[in-house]
């Protein structure tokens, strides 16, 4: 991580998750040869935030553009970093593709189940019910139909080699989380294949709590839709 | 000069990057330019180079923005439809100034249109395309040989920039086939790419590769940067043919396979006693304004002969300023002008 102070939200999980990444490059001894891939939304200058190299992508478009570095540089290390309108809305088919490839590179995926930098909109991950100022009477799924499970949908693919949901709302899912980046990032170091990490975080802003409500929320609401857990390459030895 | 060989205008423009040191290649499926990706596919492999048929022409563009960021030469190609889903990351690319070669061999339009000649993506090329204050410089070879010429070039001209640069061809050119002459080993521009992303080695800062600047001052001032390098562009970069126009009592302006008809019209029409000059624009951007300047007191008028409904005609206009009339004759939908028509309509402007 740089000496900056970062421009998020109290209360917004984005800070934790970048700090966890930071620790796996450092203790993989990676950072010189890792780029990292920022993408179109609240995250999209954390690359003033990440020490290594970087590549701001078009919404949606992180994994093409990682695609293109990683086979330029094979012996690198490339992350994309995504958040949930981009990657499931408009990057669907970039995602599904780079991972049916199995591309060496690792997504870190940001849930947090609404738009944060856009104001607080409707995405593909929002709950059944859930008010958004696109969604102002709560999600329907005979309006918008339903939450896309990202993780379920993508470890059906044979390309995608470690594939895991992680959350951010206490200390130990937090530390589980860390361990599922590290692995993730080792699966694209053994060249195994694609590798992401769902991290299901908050949005206090735009879902108009307090950041202790905000975590709760996480455990009680989210949960349930997004079930913890691997999903894929969990015997995986690296 | 090297061996001379007979191949499809497709298959050069593979061959010449490939001869330009191009070893990364994203594509997707369109005709009439499919042969390139065909070329590729099969070649890649030899050169330790990378081909991907990507999964939407999106993709694809954005696979070149990743391997342009990464410092490699780079190449993407389709024809009209595909170029404009490539207009998201040419926007994006031109701001993070990330050098790179676009190949649209044109078929006509709009919409899926048909699958035959044109040339209606002018305006496209020229004067933007993607959104924002951007330009790219616009190759339009006329023959097999040129193309191959300028593939070269555009590499080159892309790494001297950090630009990126498009040729424009037609479905005609794409398809057809004529001797080339290869040359034994290519003047290769060797940029320093100490601004891409490499991985820092723990040795330098590390380096950022962005189109965003969320601060108005410091957008401005970029955009500031982009346009001096335009200028600059401008200024050197840019190439036409002017042909047999001293003299002329019709100048013709035409690029590309369009260019090639008119020298045939220019044989026929002296038979008549008819004069007719060819400034033929080989940059489309930076446009040849000058040698227009230079030539626009001399005709009767000029005409302006094009496979679309009148898209270059009007940098033409601006650059002959009023001083001459200038005219129009073109063909849509994939049909061809010929001699005869384009030698009625000089007739008529005689008149």
């Amino acid at each position: 991580m740089r000496e900056t102070q970062m421009h998020y939200c109290p209360g917004c999980t984005h800070g934790i998750v970048h700090r966890l990444i930071a620790e796996v490059i450092d203790e993989l001894g990676v950072e010189g040869k890792t780029i990292g891939v920022s993408p179109v939304g609240c995250a999209y200058n954390n690359y003033l935030y990440f020490n290594c190299d970087m590549v701001q992508a078009a919404h949606g478009r992180a994994p093409a553009v990682a695609t293109g570095i990683k086979r330029v540089h094979p012996d690198n290390v490339v992350f994309t970093y995504q958040g949930d309108g981009d990657l499931a809305a408009i990057g669907t088919a970039e995602i599904i593709h780079a991972a049916n490839r199995g591309e060496k590179i690792t997504t870190i995926f940001i849930n947090n189940a609404i738009y944060g930098m856009t104001s607080g909109q409707m995405a593909p991950t929002t709950l059944i019910g859930q008010v958004t100022t696109t969604s102002p009477f709560g999600r329907k799924p005979e309006l918008h139909g339903y939450p896309l499970n990202v993780c379920e949908m993508l470890s059906t693919l044979k390309g995608a080699a470690y594939v895991e949901r992680v959350s951010m709302h206490d200390i130990k899912n937090i530390r589980n989380a860390k361990n599922a980046i590290k692995k993730a990032f080792k699966v694209q170091i053994a060249g195994l294949g694609f590798s992401i990490v769902e991290v299901l975080s908050s949005c206090p802003t735009n879902w108009g709590t307090d950041p202790v409500n905000a975590l709760k929320w996480i455990g009680e609401k989210m949960i349930p839709q997004y079930p913890l857990g691997n999903f894929k390459g969990k015997d995986l030895e690296v | 000069m090297g061996e001379k060989i007979l191949m499809k205008g497709n298959e050069v423009i593979a061959e010449a990057a490939l001869r330009a040191g191009c070893r990364h290649y994203f594509g997707y499926p369109i005709t009439p330019q499919t042969e390139i990706a065909h070329y590729f596919a099969k070649k890649m492999p030899q050169y330790g180079g990378t081909f991907i048929q990507a999964e939407s022409e999106v993709a694809a563009m954005n696979m070149v923005y990743g391997a342009a960021s990464a410092g490699a030469r780079v190449m993407t190609s389709s024809s009209s439809p595909g170029i404009s889903l490539k207009q998201e990351a040419i926007s994006y690319a031109a701001c993070a100034e990330l050098p790179a070669v676009i190949v649209n061999i044109m078929r006509a339009g709009p919409g899926l249109g048909g699958i035959l000649a044109a040339q209606s993506d002018y305006f496209q090329a020229t004067k933007g395309g993607g959104h924002g204050d951007y330009r790219m410089v616009v190759l339009a070879p006329s023959s097999v040989q040129e193309l191959y010429e300028l593939v070269v070039e555009a590499f080159n001209i892309a790494d001297r920039y950090r630009t990126l640069c498009m040729i424009m061809g037609d479905g005609m050119l794409g398809q057809m086939m004529e001797a080339v002459e290869f040359k034994d080993k290519e003047d290769i521009y060797q940029a320093d790419k100490s601004w891409a992303v490499t991985g820092t080695e723990m040795k330098r800062d590390h380096n950022i590769i962005t189109s965003i600047y969320i601060d108005p001052e410091v957008l401005e001032k970029h955009n500031l940067k982009l346009q001096e390098k335009y200028r600059k562009i401008a200024e050197n970069e840019t190439r036409v043919e002017a042909y047999n126009c001293d003299g002329a009592d019709v100048i013709v302006a035409a690029y590309g396979t369009v260019a090639r008809i008119i020298k045939n019209v220019i044989k026929t029409a002296e038979k008549e006693g008819i004069k007719v000059g060819l400034i033929r624009p080989i940059t489309l951007w930076p446009f040849p304004a000058a040698a227009f300047e230079k030539y626009a007191e001399v005709p009767q008028a000029f005409l302006t002969v094009e496979m679309s409904s009148g898209q270059m005609v009007e940098d033409v206009r601006l650059a002959v300023n009023g001083k001459r009339p200038v005219h129009f004759l073109g063909r849509m939908g994939g049909m061809i002008p010929t001699q005869k028509e384009i030698l009625e309509k000089i007739r008529e402007i005689l008149k």
